[in-house]
């Protein structure tokens, strides 16, 4: 009797093994061919893009990182901690051109940003996610009350997730396929771009990009996730 | 940055066989009805025409519209006749031309 107990008490524990769901999960059979295809996947000509300027600019980032396979994973561990603080890919990307290139950092949203951020993150595809820092910070954020509907993002997307707002389902908010090709924004955005639309959406103040606010938050959804396979360059609706 | 397309077409075919073609490339497609944040009208810049050839001959063409969302992608079939080459071409407001091109073996 007590075997038989603990075997049911393991198949429940295995049932509920992982009840995560990537928004990739979520979307229609369409829009998820149209990830699966890299030629119809329209983040990829970010990653055309990302692949030309990798080798551009003195010393070119090829020059430094010799092997393309030694970015595999890269994304999956951000943000991490570097040179003293918190970072997320893009952040980490500037450092080097600021440090290692002596030339301007590229703006949030750029082509060039995201490009060679598309570039990185497709190495990571199909790798699972594996922040490491303490996300205590970023967790206190997301269940934070804010702006004039008074909402936290945990509202939403722990509570209400799978269930409808308007017309679409609301995911579970995995941020497993960043950078994205949104379908509503017609062009390719980081997760911060994702995370102040939310922000807007409840008529908060959205935290600026690249603030520690936003990179606190970014961490908290990567330890969410963590263990969850990229999908990333991804397409969202 | 210049335009940037992607292709999809079969490597190898058999002759008489009905293949799937699928073009996509990068274009802002700004519709020209749009304003800006100070009331200014964005002007139009879109792709107007998509042209495919099949050594030398047309098989398909198409005619774009504002409407068209951007990075158009475009997906038509046609029947593998010869070996050769497929060249897509687009062009468009501004002056925007841009071309690409795949090889196909046909037994």
């Amino acid at each position: 009797m007590r075997v038989f107990a603990l075997l049911l008490a393991v198949a429940a524990s295995l049932v509920h093994a992982d009840e995560r769901r990537s928004g990739y999960e979520f979307m229609s059979r369409s829009t998820q061919a149209m990830q699966d295809d890299d030629t119809s996947n329209p983040a990829m000509l970010w990653v055309l893009d990302g692949e030309a300027l990798w080798q551009a600019g003195k010393p070119s980032c090829a020059s430094c990182h010799s092997n393309m396979s030694g970015m595999k994973g890269v994304a999956a561990r951000y943000p991490a901690m570097s040179s003293g603080r918190l970072m997320n890919l893009e952040q980490r990307i500037n450092l080097c051109r600021t440090e290692k290139q002596h030339a301007k950092p590229y703006a949030y949203e750029s082509k060039e940003l995201l490009s060679l951020t598309a570039y990185i993150a497709l190495q990571s595809r199909g790798m699972p996610i594996a922040v490491k820092d303490d996300a205590t910070k970023g967790k206190a954020l997301y269940e934070q009350r804010q702006g004039q509907l008074n909402m936290s993002c945990a509202q939403c997307h722990d509570q209400y997730a799978g269930h409808r707002l308007a017309g679409s389902t609301i995911p579970q908010a995995h941020p497993t396929g960043y950078p994205v090709y949104r379908l509503e924004w017609q062009t390719l955005g980081s997760l911060q771009r994702r995370l102040r639309n939310c922000l807007v959406g409840i008529r908060a103040e959205p935290y600026g990009y690249g603030s520690p606010e936003m990179v606190e938050l970014e961490l908290y959804l990567m330890s969410r996730a963590r263990g969850m396979k990229m999908d990333a360059p991804g397409v969202r609706p | 940055m210049a335009a940037r397309a992607l292709l999809r077409v079969p490597q190898r075919a058999k002759r008489g066989e009905v293949i799937e073609i699928r073009a996509l490339i990068s274009h802002i497609m700004e519709t020209g009805f749009r304003h800006s944040e100070r009331g200014a009208s964005i002007a139009r810049d879109i792709i107007t025409d998509f042209r495919c050839t099949y050594n030398g001959a047309e098989i398909f063409r198409a005619r774009f519209y504002p409407a068209i969302a951007a990075n158009p992608f475009i997906t038509f079939t046609t029947i593998a006749t010869e070996s050769g080459t497929l060249r897509f071409e687009w062009s468009g407001d501004n002056e925007f031309t841009a071309s690409e091109s795949a090889a196909i073996s046909v037994e």
